[in-house]
Formats: structure tokens, C-alpha cells, sequence
């Protein structure tokens, strides 16, 4: 093998993660969203003091990727972990990685409270509109007339109910400090994403309360798409029903220079 | 220190505070709230942590994040919060962290009432969350009791990696009794090997309660079966009461043993041989001690405030040798002394039942008692 030498070298694992290879599918961003968190840790020298929480949902085994102190939540439940966590040791730095089934499903309840308490906690909210783990059933998330295996002729929001926007509900409490939406779906929304995640630990960091960066993500595997088409799905159809866009940044976090 | 009056749940919360509780996490049912109360003064003042949860769903997620830490944690409630702990009860029994959590048990089951019970036993001692686990369980029958508990709850849950449970019927949450505290302890940092608080100086650590593996999962219970041999072998604790020469036994955990004491007291001053024995780990089960009596009395009365389900953990320790009847009030009904002394007066009389199940002819006999009319 050839080992390049430093100068040369433009993309390496970041120090941020374990050698483990992830599980996920071809073409799924919940890769690139672990990824950018993992580059975040290691330039704000985070990495020994953080403590992850993993949810239940495909991200269930964040725990092998992380090189940190890692805990596995129940389903939905990982905000109440993280709140316990962090209520006793308010010196390091606690983050969820939540999909949408698990934070806005059977997680409402733990997400909105932690949020409302201003916890100072970091959310990192995968949504890809559907319960991938458990084959691609549908999520509060679902767009109204996407199809899933518990929506099969598509999602009919006479019966099934409309999608819930994560990010505008939480801006509206006051205990959060950050709170925004992104999306993986090109290398500039990537760049985009990283910086939003960034901006989540230093609200944490800083004491500055809840903060949540929610990521329009992909599921190839599910939404039966290649994964070409689901970037474009991601842009043509998740973005209108889900603008990207800054909902709550307060005014001590505003001034965060990075 | 001198004896002073406390209110059993304020009680249990100061005695747990001076055993080092580090955080508390809660939601206000009747009849605990008493322990939520007190903690979100007591707590804040000395610098630890207290937070009262969105739901007892919330509460006991806390509880198991803190206790992932290594820190004394616990939460409280009663039946209807418990039930809704169930999930975080498994997660943290499969995780092996210490936790400690008390109910104060009130009639059900559902919505039920207010007024002291024992029906969560089962829920307990015998199940509740989902999964193969072991929890150890303590009953209390009186305010000094649950203090001198609350202590040993959180040792033996660090002992064991396990849950430790505290029942108490709402009776001995909210009376008042003279009662004397232990000493303050501090807080004191146990450095658990497996605590993930913070890869500092140290390699990383994971605590999850998942082994997708079915035969890991297999290890792991049999790992949780071999510790739970030892709680039995080390850690069964009971009272009791005028057994050397007695007949017959009652057997009540809490508040119906109490109840059974004074019953027993004057049965004795008729002359009639009773004894009682009051279990005060209900789990792991005093089954040794019945097994012994077995072989030498002539019978056993449980009692207890539900429909009757200690009394299962009796019967098999009895192993059919001798009468096991029942006597109990349920749904927040308080037996008074003189109904058990009845009943010690018809055994006293050789009445003993003999069908296969004596809560039958129990249920019968409180006809007259207690109807739908």
C-alpha cells in the first residue's frame, strides 16, 4: 500500500471515529451526516469530553462509529438520556443522533420537553421521511402521497395525517439556542450542514442552550431509488416540503464567530 | 441523632439524599409526590441534580442516562408511573447500571384510587419490563424502615448492576412516625469501570443494551442469572415475629405485615401459638425460611392489600406439605387487625380450606364484606 505523504493527502478518516465500517446502505447520507459530527468533535478538541447518544432506527450502531463515550437510548427516548447525562456531568458535551421515526414519532414528547427545559444538549436530526430500519414505513415526515410500506398507495393526509416541520416547532420554545435546517444532498448543502453542526456544539460549548441541526438526508434502499435520484428526490421534493433555513439562532449565538 | 417526626415520603427522600444521591428525576402522582416535592427544594440547595420530567417515560430515561454515568440516581412514583417505567426499567436492567426506584403503591389496576395497595407485587418481584432480568426488590412496613432501606437500596444496586426497586404501600408514604435519619454521607466519585462519563485519560466505553447476537444475548442473561444466584445467596432479609414455638404462620410483606403484627400480639395474649413472618426483600424471596417452617408448622395465612399474589411465591416455597390460606383487602382497602385476628381464630379452630386454591374460599367468605350492591 502506498502511503501518501502528508501534503498529498486531501481526505483521510477524521479522529473523530473508530476504524469500524459503517452498515449503512449505498448511497444513504447517514455516512456523511457521522462524518461531519465526527469532524466537528475533533476540531473543537471534543472528542474525550463528549458523551453520544444513540437512538433506535438505523443509526442504531452510531455507538461503533464514534471514537467517544457512547450510550444507546430507547426508542425516542435519547433526549431523556442525554438530559440525565448531562444534568450530571454539565462539564462535557452530550449530542443525540435521532432519525425521524425516532425523534418526531414516538420521541415527540422526550424531544419537545428538552428543548422547552433548554437543555443544553446538541440534536442531530436525520430526516429521510421514513422508519428506515424497520424496511421503510411511514414517518411523520412522510411527504402526502409518498409510498411506503405502511402507506402503499401513498401517503393520504385524509387519514394519515400531514408531516410535521421538526425545526419550525422547536424555534418557537424558548429554551432553544439553535436550531435550523439543513440538507446532504450536494458538497455545498454538505459544507452547509457542517457548519450548522458546528455552530450546535459551540451553542452547547458555550452554555447557550438547546440546539438541533435537522438534515434532509436519503434512503435509496427504501424510497427504491438509486442513489443519484434520491439526492435529486432530496432537492426536487423533501426541500419545498421542508425549507432549508435558520429558524432559531438567539441573539448570544448570533455572535459566535467560527 | 435524635428521633424526630417524618413523613414517610419526605423520609425517603432525605435518607436518600444523605446516602449520596447525586439526581433525581420525577413526575408528580399521588401518593409519592411528596418525594418529588421535597427533592426539588432539597436537591438545588446542595447542588445536585433535580429535574421533573415530562412524563415518568421521561423520568426514567433521565434516571438511566445519570446512572450510565455511574452517579446515584433515582426516581420515585406510584402503580400508574411505574407502568409507564417498565421500558426504561429493562433497558437499564439489560444495560447493567444501578438505579433505584421507589413506588408508592396505590389501588389499581388502571386509574384505580389513591388509597394504599400492594397489587404492583407482581409487577415487581415478577415482571413488569419485557426480557429475562433480575431486580431486587425491598418492602418497607415503616417510616424508619424505608430510611434505613433507602441506604442499602443504592449500595446493593451498585453491588449488583441492578435495579434496585423500593415498594411501599401509600399508607407508609404518607404517615407521619418518629424516626431517626442516618448521617449525612458525601458524594463520592466510585470510578466505575464501565461508566461512560467521558473518554478522558482512558479508552472509550459503550453501554448499550443490545446483543444482536442471539447467542451474546444468551451469555448475557446467563451472566445476570449467575449474579442473581448471588443476590439470593447473600442478600434475603426478613422479620420475624414469636416463630420459635409457633403453630402456624402469617406471612405479609409492608403494611400488611404490620397490620398482621397486632393481630398476632393478641392472638398470642389469648394463647394461641402464631407467628409472623414479614419478608422484607421480596425479592429475592425468603423461600428458605418457608421451606424450613414448612417442615413444622401446621399451616400458613398470607395476607396481603391485593387479590392474592405473594402468595403464589408462598405456595411454592411450601411445596403443597401443609395449608397455605389467604387473607387480603384490596383496591385500597386497609385491613384492620381484628379481620386477621378472625382469621387466626378460624385456623386456631382447625377451619383450614381444602380446595386447591384457598383464595377461592377466601373471596367466598368476604361476600358478606364486600358486594357489587
Amino acid at each position: 500500500m502506498t502511503t501518501l505523504a502528508p501534503n498529498n493527502l486531501v481526505y483521510d478518516r477524521p479522529e473523530g471515529f473508530t476504524e469500524t465500517p459503517t452498515h449503512y446502505c449505498p448511497g444513504c447520507t447517514h455516512g456523511v451526516a457521522h462524518r461531519l459530527i465526527a469532524e466537528v468533535l475533533e476540531e473543537m478538541n471534543l472528542i474525550p469530553r463528549t458523551i453520544g447518544v444513540a437512538p433506535v432506527g438505523c443509526a442504531v450502531f452510531a455507538y461503533n462509529y464514534f471514537d467517544t463515550d457512547f450510550v444507546e437510548a430507547p426508542h425516542g427516548r435519547a433526549p431523556a438520556m442525554a438530559t440525565g447525562i448531562k444534568r450530571v456531568l454539565p462539564d462535557r458535551i452530550v449530542f443525540t443522533y435521532q432519525g425521524d421515526g425516532d425523534l418526531a414519532s414516538i420521541g415527540m414528547g422526550e424531544i419537545v420537553h428538552a428543548a422547552a427545559r433548554g437543555e443544553n444538549l446538541t440534536v442531530i436530526f436525520i430526516n429521510n421521511a421514513n422508519f428506515g430500519m424497520t424496511g421503510g414505513q411511514m414517518a411523520p415526515t412522510t411527504l402526502p402521497g409518498m409510498k411506503t410500506t405502511s402507506s402503499p398507495n401513498g401517503r393520504d393526509v385524509e387519514t394519515q395525517g400531514y408531516p410535521i416541520r421538526m425545526a419550525e416547532m422547536l424555534a418557537t420554545l424558548d429554551g432553544v439556542g439553535y436550531c435550523v435546517r439543513r440538507s446532504l444532498h450536494d458538497p455545498k448543502n454538505i459544507r452547509l450542514a457542517k457548519k450548522a453542526i458546528r455552530m450546535a456544539f459551540e451553542t452547547q460549548a458555550r452554555g447557550l442552550g438547546f440546539s438541533m441541526v435537522e438534515l434532509l438526508s436519503t434512503c435509496p434502499t427504501n424510497w427504491g431509488m438509486t442513489p443519484v435520484s434520491s439526492l435529486k428526490f432530496v432537492e426536487e421534493h423533501m426541500m419545498p416540503a421542508y425549507p432549508l433555513g435558520d429558524y432559531k439562532v438567539g441573539a448570544a449565538v448570533a455572535t459566535i464567530k467560527i | 441523632m435524635s428521633k424526630e417526626l417524618w413523613k414517610g415520603n419526605e423520609a425517603i427522600a432525605e435518607a436518600a439524599v444523605r446516602a449520596g444521591l447525586q439526581a433525581y428525576f420525577g413526575y408528580p402522582i399521588t401518593p409519592q409526590t411528596e418525594i418529588l416535592e421535597y427533592l426539588s427544594r432539597r436537591m438545588p440547595e446542595l447542588g445536585r441534580a433535580f429535574v421533573q420530567a415530562e412524563s415518568e417515560l421521561g423520568a426514567i430515561n433521565m434516571v438511566y442516562g445519570a446512572a450510565c454515568t455511574g452517579s446515584r440516581v433515582m426516581s420515585s412514583s406510584s402503580s400508574p408511573g411505574v407502568s409507564l417505567m417498565m421500558e426504561g426499567l429493562s433497558y437499564i436492567a439489560g444495560t447493567e447500571v444501578p438505579a433505584v426506584l421507589v413506588n408508592v403503591m396505590r389501588g389499581g389496576p388502571g386509574l384505580g384510587n389513591i388509597a394504599p395497595a400492594q397489587s404492583d407485587y407482581n409487577q415487581a418481584v415478577h415482571g413488569g419490563g419485557h426480557g429475562d432480568y433480575p431486580r431486587i426488590v425491598l418492602a418497607p412496613a415503616s417510616v424508619q424502615e424505608a430510611i434505613d432501606l433507602m441506604g442499602l437500596s443504592f449500595d446493593l444496586a451498585e453491588k449488583y448492576r441492578m435495579i434496585c426497586m423500593v415498594i411501599l404501600d401509600g399508607s407508609v408514604g404518607q404517615m407521619m412516625e418518629p424516626a431517626e435519619m442516618p448521617e449525612m454521607k458525601p458524594i463520592v466519585d466510585r470510578k466505575f469501570e464501565w461508566a461512560t462519563n467521558g473518554a478522558i485519560d482512558r479508552e472509550r466505553r459503550i453501554l448499550s443494551s443490545i446483543y444482536i447476537n442471539p447467542p451474546a444475548e444468551e451469555v448475557a442473561n446467563f451472566r445476570l442469572g449467575k449474579r442473581w444466584q448471588e443476590v439470593q445467596a447473600n442478600e434475603v432479609r426478613y422479620k420475624e415475629y414469636f416463630l420459635d414455638d409457633a403453630e402456624f404462620v402469617i406471612v405479609g410483606f409492608g403494611t400488611a405485615g404490620r397490620v398482621a403484627l397486632s393481630a398476632v400480639r393478641t392472638a398470642r395474649s389469648e394463647g394461641i401459638k402464631v407467628g409472623l413472618l414479614r419478608p422484607i426483600t421480596v425479592s429475592p424471596y425468603p423461600y428458605e425460611v418457608i421451606d424450613q417452617l414448612a417442615g413444622r408448622v401446621s399451616g400458613f395465612l398470607v395476607t396481603e392489600m391485593n387479590m392474592g399474589q405473594m402468595y403464589d411465591d408462598v405456595r411454592l416455597a411450601v411445596r403443597g406439605r401443609v395449608p397455605v390460606e389467604f387473607y387480603g383487602r384490596t383496591g385500597g382497602v386497609v385491613p384492620f387487625p381484628d379481620e386477621i385476628l378472625g382469621e387466626i381464630h378460624r385456623i386456631a379452630a382447625g377451619h383450614w380450606s381444602r380446595e386447591a386454591d384457598p383464595r377461592v374460599s377466601w373471596q367466598t367468605r368476604m361476600a358478606d364484606v364486600i358486594s357489587e350492591k
